[in-house]
């Protein structure tokens, strides 16, 4: 029992309902759900996302154009052309999974440097179509986007908004989960260390690749659809090259093949610009400090560094016992 | 009837023939050994024989199926499954997983049933862990159960290889120098250990420098040398062969040379070992 407690699906799950069901204790007024929202959505971009990067092994340096097609999908079909906003999601998610499909098949073809320049360019394709296309998208100047709402039910406010992306956090974590502890979650991980062995146990690791891309893609659309609902108004500004850079980042620093290094990725380096405030004018250089001293002390992200901290620490202890005893 | 029929095969590396115009069969339930010096083509034989390497020209055909262009994930699905001399373990996971991922053509199921962990597949998992374990007991693993895959000496990881290679349920197991880098004990296990593949019924292809290891369990031998065929038959005939004597007797052997280097190298410890 306690040590299906402590591992990452049971344990991890538990500990992450049971953060978000009482973090409003701790967040004192609409500011902070502010920002626990943000951080939500983020991580649902980033636990996605370090499927492709963390597990599979595969770079994307153009997942703000994903993030940014959802959004301005459902801002675009649900306010231009009155949507009702579920039913602009869902027709948008499924286009951007159909682009993710069709970019990806090409560009999944190279590996490391080359994939990062294609993903790039995808990027800032999405991000030039978006700013130029004003008749839909309103140019750089954005576009407003309606309040979620299902039936008559409006979503509104940072209250509702933090239960609902809460529990679509936690969904997307145990799907998350639920995939890498699968036999497609191992052939993903075992192509990610030796392309050439996955491929010699039977895994089309060409169609692999392009099925977590896709999952990725799905992720990062879904929320950005929910990101342009929750406030109201989409710029291009979240579907630029420095977006897609933030994300990958955050996957790094929470720690790559790891779930929940992915979450406390998002959290850390969305709150930590906010924190950092009170530096005002060095902010950004104390920002670049934090993230190169974890980079040199926890190499492989915040998450896995600590764990392996962690133990090492209870084999040298029970080491220890064995020798006393 | 042959399992394994190749005609014509071929590969060229630019202007380079590291394979060229190679025709031979493999009976099923053999041990079927493919020796020769450094450079002489094997690697790049099993590289065709797996779809790894795509052929210049010629004919590969799998029990029944012509294979050739197909991907390397196709002929492991036909059933050939291989180890490679450079080890290509998946160190980022344990020693079981490893296994584990062999097991993917018995395993796969739909994205969905992944996705949400379907009961079924719960009960799948546990059965693919079982059948992983026992994999690793029977190329004797039984100590690194537990074992990550990137804590564990170089001898196991051979054997580990084997086990995933043996988790895809393969007609034939092609072996890429197994005994490489092992010392003298473990090499010894490896002559038990090929026998009880040949026991499952799995014919086995064993790329190997090893003299005494090829002499001792092979049935069938293919010398090449300069990606042709020199000679070909059992153990007995490779020996007594005029054309690999003469290169044994005829080539530029000094006395310091390493036994096992080249053809003639191979066959004079080999005919050393058998008087």
């Amino acid at each position: 029992m306690l040590s299906r407690l402590a591992s990452p699906r049971t344990g991890g799950l538990l500990a992450l309902a049971i953060v978000i069901a009482l973090l409003p204790l701790a967040l004192a007024n609409k500011y902070f759900y502010d920002i626990a929202v943000l951080v939500g959505l983020n991580a649902i971009v980033c636990v996605g996302l370090n499927l492709l990067i963390g597990y599979a092994g595969q770079i994307s340096l153009g997942h703000a154009g994903f993030f940014g097609l959802g959004a301005y999908g459902s801002a675009i079909l649900a306010s231009r052309y009155g949507w009702p906003p579920l039913a602009a999601m869902l027709t948008t998610t499924l286009a951007v999974a159909a682009l993710a499909y069709l970019v990806g098949r090409p560009i999944l073809r190279l590996k490391g440097h080359y994939l990062a320049m294609a993903t790039l360019g995808m990027g800032i394709i999405v991000y030039m179509v978006i700013t130029t296309e004003d008749r839909f998208t309103g140019g750089p100047d954005g576009i407003a986007v309606v309040p979620f709402s299902i039936g008559g039910f409006v979503l509104q406010g940072e209250r509702i908004w933090y239960w609902v992306v809460g529990v679509l956090l936690l969904a997307a974590v145990w799907l998350a989960l639920n995939l890498i502890e699968s036999p497609t979650g191992r052939a993903l991980r075992a192509l990610h260390s030796s392309e050439v062995g996955a491929e010699v146990v039977g895994i089309n690791a060409a169609e692999h690749k392009l099925l977590v891309f896709v999952i990725s893609a799905v992720f990062a659309s879904v929320a950005g659809s929910l990101a342009a609902h929750y406030s109201g108004f989409v710029t291009p500004g979240k579907v630029a090259f420095l977006h897609s850079i933030e994300l990958v980042t955050m996957v790094v620093f929470g720690g790559m093949a790891s779930i929940f290094g992915a979450v406390v990725g998002a959290a850390a380096l969305t709150t930590l610009p906010q924190l950092l405030t009170v530096f005002e004018d060095y902010e950004m250089m104390v920002f670049g400090a934090v993230m190169m001293g974890t980079m040199i002390f926890l190499p492989r992200g915040v998450v896995p560094s600590m764990a392996r901290l962690f133990q090492t620490r209870r084999n040298a202890s029970s080491d220890d016992r064995a020798g006393s005893a | 009837m042959s399992l394994l029929s190749v005609e014509g095969l071929g590969k060229k590396f630019g202007g380079v023939s590291a394979v060229d115009d190679l025709s031979f069969d493999i009976r099923p339930g053999a041990v079927y050994s493919i020796i020769g010096p450094n450079g002489a083509g094997k690697t790049t034989l099993l590289n065709l024989l797996t779809g790894v390497y795509q052929p210049s020209s010629g004919r590969i055909v799998f029990d029944g199926h012509d294979m050739t262009g197909r991907a390397p994930y196709e002929y492991a699905r036909q059933g050939i499954a291989r180890t490679f001399q450079n080890l290509q373990v998946f160190f980022n996971m344990s020693a079981l997983e490893n296994v584990m991922v062999g097991r993917y053509l018995q395993e796969r199921s739909g994205l969905a049933r992944a996705l949400l962990r379907a009961p079924g597949l719960v009960r799948a998992e546990q059965a693919c862990r079982n059948e992983a374990a026992e994999l690793m007991r029977f190329v004797g693993l039984q100590d690194y159960l537990s074992a990550a895959s990137d804590a564990m000496p170089y001898g196991a990881l051979k054997r580990l290889e084997i086990a995933r290679a043996l988790a895809t349920r393969p007609k034939m197991m092609l072996l890429d120098e197994p005994a490489a880098g092992l010392n003298p004990t473990e090499a010894l296990e490896l002559d038990d250990l090929i026998g009880r593949l040949t026991g499952r019924g799995i014919t086995v292809v064993l790329v190997e420098h090893n003299m005494r290891l090829v002499m001792g369990v092979s049935d069938h031998i293919l010398v090449l040398d300069y990606g042709r065929k020199l000679a070909e038959g059992s153990a007995q005939a490779v020996r007594n062969d005029p054309k690999v004597i003469a290169a044994y007797l005829g080539g530029e052997v000094s006395p310091d040379s390493t036994y096992g280097e080249t053809v003639a190298g191979a066959v004079a410890q080999a005919v050393e070992m058998h008087r």
